[in-house]
C-alpha cells in the first residue's frame, strides 16, 4: 500500500479513487485533523499556530509570505512522506489568494523535484473522458503495488 | 489567547457523498443508522458525515459503499461535524471548502461512468487521457534581454 499525495489536496474524486484502488491518499484533511485534535492555545479557524510558519521555513525562505509557509507546514511533510503523486492540473477552484497560488506552484515544484512517480491529469468533461480518467488512475496505482 | 481543548480526540470524520439515480442521501442515512452501533452519523444534503473510531467508520463505509459502489464517494474530513469554526450555522452561507466539493460533484457523474464501464472493457481498448496543456512559457534569458533592452 503506497502513500499517494493528491493535488488538489482537498479533492473528493482523487481521495476516493486512491482509497478505492487500495492505497492511502495523503490529503489536507489529515493534517488539519491532527491540529484540530491537539490541545494547546486556541488559534481559529484551522489551529495553525505561530509555530507552523516556522516549520514552513524548511520549504520556503523567510521572506516568503507567512501564508505560504503556514500552508507548507501542512503540505510539506505529506510530500516528504509520499511514494507517488496524482496531480489534476486544471483545478481552478484551488487557485484562491496569492498565498494559495504560490503554495500550489511550490507544491508542484517539490513533487517533481522529489522524483517520485507522478500522474498528470485534467478533470474529465465527458463520459468517455471519465472512463479514460479512471483507467489512467487505476493503471498508475496498480503499477505502484509493492512501493 | 484562550486555552484550546479539542473535542472528539482519537476519532476520524469521513464524508460520504452519494450521487445516484437510485439512492438519496436519506436512504443512505437510514442504512447507516441501522448499522451504526453508536458511531455518530450526521445526514447532510449530499450524503453523510460519519465520526467515530477509524476501524468502526471504515467498517460502516465498506458496507455503505457496497450498496451502490460506482455512485458513493468517500473522503476524510479534518473537523468533526458541527464544529463552530466550520459549521455554517455559525458562519452563515456555504462553509469554506464546500465550493471545491460543489465543483467536483458536477463532474462526478463522469467518474461514476468510468467506474461502471471500466471492468467491462479490455485494458487495451481504453485510450490514454488527454495530456494537460503545457503552454510555452517565456524563457528567463529572453525576459532578461527584454528588461535589459528597456533599461538601456
Amino acid at each position: 500500500m503506497a502513500k499517494v499525495f493528491i493535488y488538489p489536496a482537498t479533492s473528493l474524486i482523487l481521495s476516493d479513487l486512491v482509497a478505492r484502488f487500495g492505497h492511502t491518499p495523503l490529503s489536507a484533511a489529515m493534517q488539519i485533523r491532527e491540529r484540530v485534535q491537539t490541545a494547546g492555545l486556541e488559534s481559529p479557524p484551522l489551529q495553525i499556530t505561530p509555530e507552523d510558519p516556522k516549520k514552513g521555513l524548511k520549504y520556503a525562505a523567510v521572506e516568503v509570505p507567512s501564508g505560504v509557509r503556514g500552508r507548507m507546514s501542512l503540505f510539506g511533510p505529506m510530500i516528504e512522506d509520499a511514494d507517488a503523486a496524482i496531480i489534476v492540473n486544471d483545478a481552478d477552484f484551488s487557485f484562491g489568494c496569492m498565498g494559495c497560488a504560490r503554495t500550489n506552484e511550490l507544491i508542484a515544484f517539490l513533487i517533481r523535484k522529489k522524483g517520485i512517480p507522478v500522474l498528470d491529469l485534467v478533470y474529465p468533461r465527458t463520459e468517455e473522458e471519465g472512463v479514460e480518467f479512471v483507467a489512467a488512475i487505476r493503471v498508475f496505482l496498480t503499477g505502484l503495488e509493492g512501493a | 489567547m484562550a486555552e484550546y481543548t479539542p473535542r472528539y480526540v482519537g476519532t476520524v470524520t469521513k464524508y460520504v457523498f452519494v450521487d445516484s439515480p437510485e439512492m438519496t442521501p436519506s436512504d443512505l442515512a437510514l442504512r447507516a443508522y441501522e448499522i451504526s452501533r453508536g458511531v455518530m452519523i450526521k445526514e447532510t444534503c449530499f450524503g453523510l458525515q460519519i465520526t467515530g473510531k477509524e476501524e468502526e467508520v471504515d467498517a460502516i463505509i465498506g458496507q455503505l459503499r457496497s450498496l451502490d459502489p460506482a455512485h458513493i464517494f468517500v473522503k476524510d474530513r479534518g473537523f468533526p461535524p458541527g464544529d463552530p469554526r466550520r459549521c455554517r450555522a455559525n458562519l452563515g452561507g456555504a462553509r469554506p471548502g464546500y465550493y471545491g466539493h460543489e465543483f467536483e460533484l458536477t463532474l462526478i457523474k463522469y467518474v461514476s461512468k468510468g467506474l461502471e464501464e471500466l471492468p467491462s472493457r479490455p485494458a487495451d481498448s481504453v485510450p490514454k487521457p488527454a495530456a494537460p496543456k503545457s503552454g510555452k512559457r517565456l524563457d528567463v534569458h529572453k525576459l532578461k534581454k527584454i528588461i535589459d533592452s528597456q533599461e538601456s
